[in-house]
């Protein structure tokens, strides 16, 4: 797959520059580079091209947090490129305040977002005083559990259906030597975790108060105590799980050299790679079977503002381009993750994307962390949980009186 | 050139306008650099900076965080026991080196080979011979020790040892090389006489040796802590600041905050606390060092 994929590119990149010579190019930097996420890419690259103008593409290989360094050096330091991708939110803010992104307000009225795209809340990620400056392509959520049957054949337990019953049947897994959960040992991984146990254990009030309202009195009440009891029982659960990256711990499950693990969809990817079928060789529970909800986090397309006008018709061309019907299927699709809009046919999606549309359809949705929470109160928690889960000696409690207080101090 | 009154300041002063350029950089790019940083620390800048004063709440904040206080103590950790273990080590290998061996050359371009290797990649092959499935554990417990258990880098209480580890195997060949010049300094007089009066080996090493190398020993010692507090670049290959806090450095602290936090005042906050502790160290040092010298 990836081979003859890789061929088609080269065979594109061949073609290409006979094809458009007058093509602008238009250098467009983001972090996909994982097999199913840079076949995605692919796809927006090859629309792209098609219009004439040439997707120069400037991937970068690591964690979306470093990536983001890099753009937002050489967009402050004057070097910006034609486009980049964050995850809608509060990520870019200042950079808008700072005047140094495009806004791209008439295109999203000449293109008519604002009816199409679908939950609406995503755009709102975008809009800062009213105006509109970037394009948001696909929707990804956190809250998925993803399990493996034949860990739990081996271990000759069901198949849990719900976060209660995966708690349950952790002994049973320890003994067989089979990890009950697998955790890459990374901050945004546990952090990650943790607010996924939030949105869904608890009624989504709780989560929307803490980090919408920043409710410090709500965080570090009862509700609240009962996430950072299942955090430690996640804990206690991860125990012994070494792994860095997250697909590294998604292939534990995939094996079934561990029982389950909270990741988002973009999991999926995984699975399908390694030919697995939901259902049968592996179970996805959307909100951990206990609330069905998924947040609306995704990745959205800024443009910086450019002097060269020839670049800045391009940036227009591909900005509109990237909510169009046909690319957001083909782009999704690969991706793994859900559509931005309401209005396509997404019939040929498997199992647990349906289940995702389904929910989407029927609004359950909950804000992401990255659209209530600055960058800064983001890695204050993820610290927080890096030490959390790494030192079972730190009790629920103390954590949760830390929890609090980051939630007082946030903006 | 004789006629007119003498002026200091003009004088050589073709070599003056040949100092100007690197004035300049030095005022403006070290100091300059410098006071900005401190200026800004004491605003609420997040991604870009901005001159909106909040007066010590970077600091408060960073002093009632208890990543940068574990940052803190790792480094001293890791800096004290590298500084020894490094001389220990560096002298060692250099004075049996010293002892006319055989293949001298072959041994010590593999002692200084490690050298060569970026922090980057020294970390990379340490995280992976520390790795316990494939690395040193996993091939001893493949000769026949199940048992056999070495995994530093997953034990938050060891894991600032198996960077520590790295940084040893990469550095020491220098520390040796530097020694190594020092003791082929030394006269071959001093160990005729030293030999003469009976005068153990070591003692002669402990008490007439070392004080005479007191120049490489000073040069060395820059060089060792130099690299301790750029210790940030292994770390982040080898660990990345993990498991837990345990490997977290206060340099990692302030380009997370300035970087991925996007938080530019408490990243200030965090460097102006490195600058201070880096000059408490470095002006009586200095002063000692430089200052004494007019009154001999």
């Amino acid at each position: 797959m990836r081979l003859r994929s890789t061929i088609a590119a080269l065979a594109v990149s061949a073609v290409l520059p006979a094809a458009t010579a007058h093509a602008t190019d238009l250098e467009v930097m983001h972090w996909w580079t994982s097999g199913g996420e840079a076949a995605a890419v692919g796809e927006f690259a090859k629309a792209f091209d098609a219009t004439g103008n040439k997707w120069v593409d400037a991937a970068f290989a690591g964690p979306g947090e470093q990536a983001r360094a890099i753009m937002v050096s050489r967009i402050t330091g004057g070097d910006p490129m034609g486009a980049f991708q964050f995850n809608h939110g509060r990520q870019a803010e200042d950079l808008i305040e700072a005047g140094l992104l495009r806004d791209l307000t008439d295109i999203a009225e000449a293109e008519g977002w604002k009816e199409k795209v679908n939950p609406p809340s995503l755009l709102d990620g975008c809009t800062v005083d009213g105006r509109i400056y970037c394009t948001p392509v696909n929707i990804h959520s956190w809250q998925w559990l993803w399990l493996s049957h034949k860990a739990y054949e081996d271990a000759g337990v069901p198949v849990p259906t719900n976060w209660d019953e995966f708690v349950a049947a952790a002994p049973a897994l320890r003994e067989k030597g089979i990890l009950p959960m697998a955790v890459g040992q990374q901050s945004w991984q546990q952090s990650g975790l943790f607010n996924v146990l939030m949105s869904s254990l608890v009624p989504v009030e709780i989560f929307n108060k803490v980090y919408g309202d920043k409710d410090a009195e709500v965080a570090a009440g009862p509700e609240v105590a009962r996430v950072f009891k299942a955090a430690a029982d996640a804990r206690e659960m991860s125990e012994g799980s070494t792994v860095q990256s997250w697909n590294e711990a998604t292939n534990l499950v995939i094996t079934g050299k561990a029982g389950g693990q909270i990741m988002g969809d973009w999991a999926q990817g995984e699975f399908s790679v390694a030919d697995q079928k939901a259902g049968t060789e592996y179970s996805c529970l959307p909100g951990l079977g206990v609330t069905e909800v998924l947040g609306t986090g995704g990745d959205a397309f800024y443009f910086p503002v450019l002097d060269d006008e020839e670049k800045s018709a391009a940036q227009a061309e591909l900005a509109a381009l990237l909510l169009k019907p046909d690319v957001q299927v083909a782009f999704n699709l690969k991706k793994g993750s859900l559509p931005v809009r309401g209005d396509i046919d997404m019939s040929t999606a498997n199992d647990c994307m349906q289940k995702g549309l389904k929910l989407l359809s029927e609004n359950k949705l909950v804000p992401d962390t990255n659209q209530l929470l600055t960058p800064d109160t983001t890695s204050q928690i993820n610290d927080l949980f890096a030490e959390f889960f790494a030192d079972a000696s730190i009790t629920p409690e103390d954590a949760q009186e830390r929890f609090a207080e980051i939630i007082a101090s946030a903006d | 050139m004789a006629s007119g009154r003498p002026n200091q300041l003009f004088r050589n002063k073709t070599a003056k306008i040949a100092a100007i350029p690197m004035i300049l950089t030095a005022m403006v790019v070290f100091i300059g650099g410098t006071g900005w940083t401190v200026v800004y620390s004491f605003t609420k800048s997040k991604l870009l900076p901005k001159l909106e004063w909040v007066g010590l709440d970077q600091y408060e904040r960073l002093w009632n965080t208890n990543r940068w206080i574990v940052s803190i103590e790792n480094l001293a950790v890791y800096g004290l026991s590298m500084l020894v273990l490094s001389f220990v080590i560096g002298f060692l290998l250099a004075a049996l080196m010293d002892q006319k061996i055989r293949f001298e050359n072959t041994f010590r371009t593999i002692m200084l080979y490690p050298f060569a290797l970026s922090f980057i990649v020294t970390g990379l092959v340490w995280q992976w011979l520390l790795n316990p499935e494939f690395g040193i554990q996993g091939i001893v417990r493949d000769l026949g020790w199940e048992n056999f258990a070495f995994d530093p880098l997953y034990n938050a209480d060891l894991a600032i040892f198996g960077v520590m580890l790295a940084a040893l195997w990469q550095g020491s060949g220098l520390v040796m090389v530097l020694m190594l010049a020092g003791l082929r300094g030394i006269d071959e007089e001093i160990w005729k006489a030293a030999r003469i009066d009976g005068i153990p080996t070591w003692k002669t090493y402990l008490f007439i040796i070392i004080p005479m190398l007191r120049p490489v020993f000073i040069t060395a010692l820059v060089l060792i802590t130099s690299g301790i507090i750029r210790v940030y670049d292994l770390v982040v290959a080898q660990t990345s600041g993990g498991p837990g806090l345990a490997t977290e450095m206060p340099a990692k602290y302030v380009y997370d905050y300035m970087f991925r936090a996007q938080n530019l005042g408490q990243a200030f906050a965090a460097s102006t606390m490195m600058l201070l502790a880096v000059l408490v160290v470095v002006v009586p040092w200095a002063m000692m060092e430089f200052g004494g010298r007019k009154n001999d």
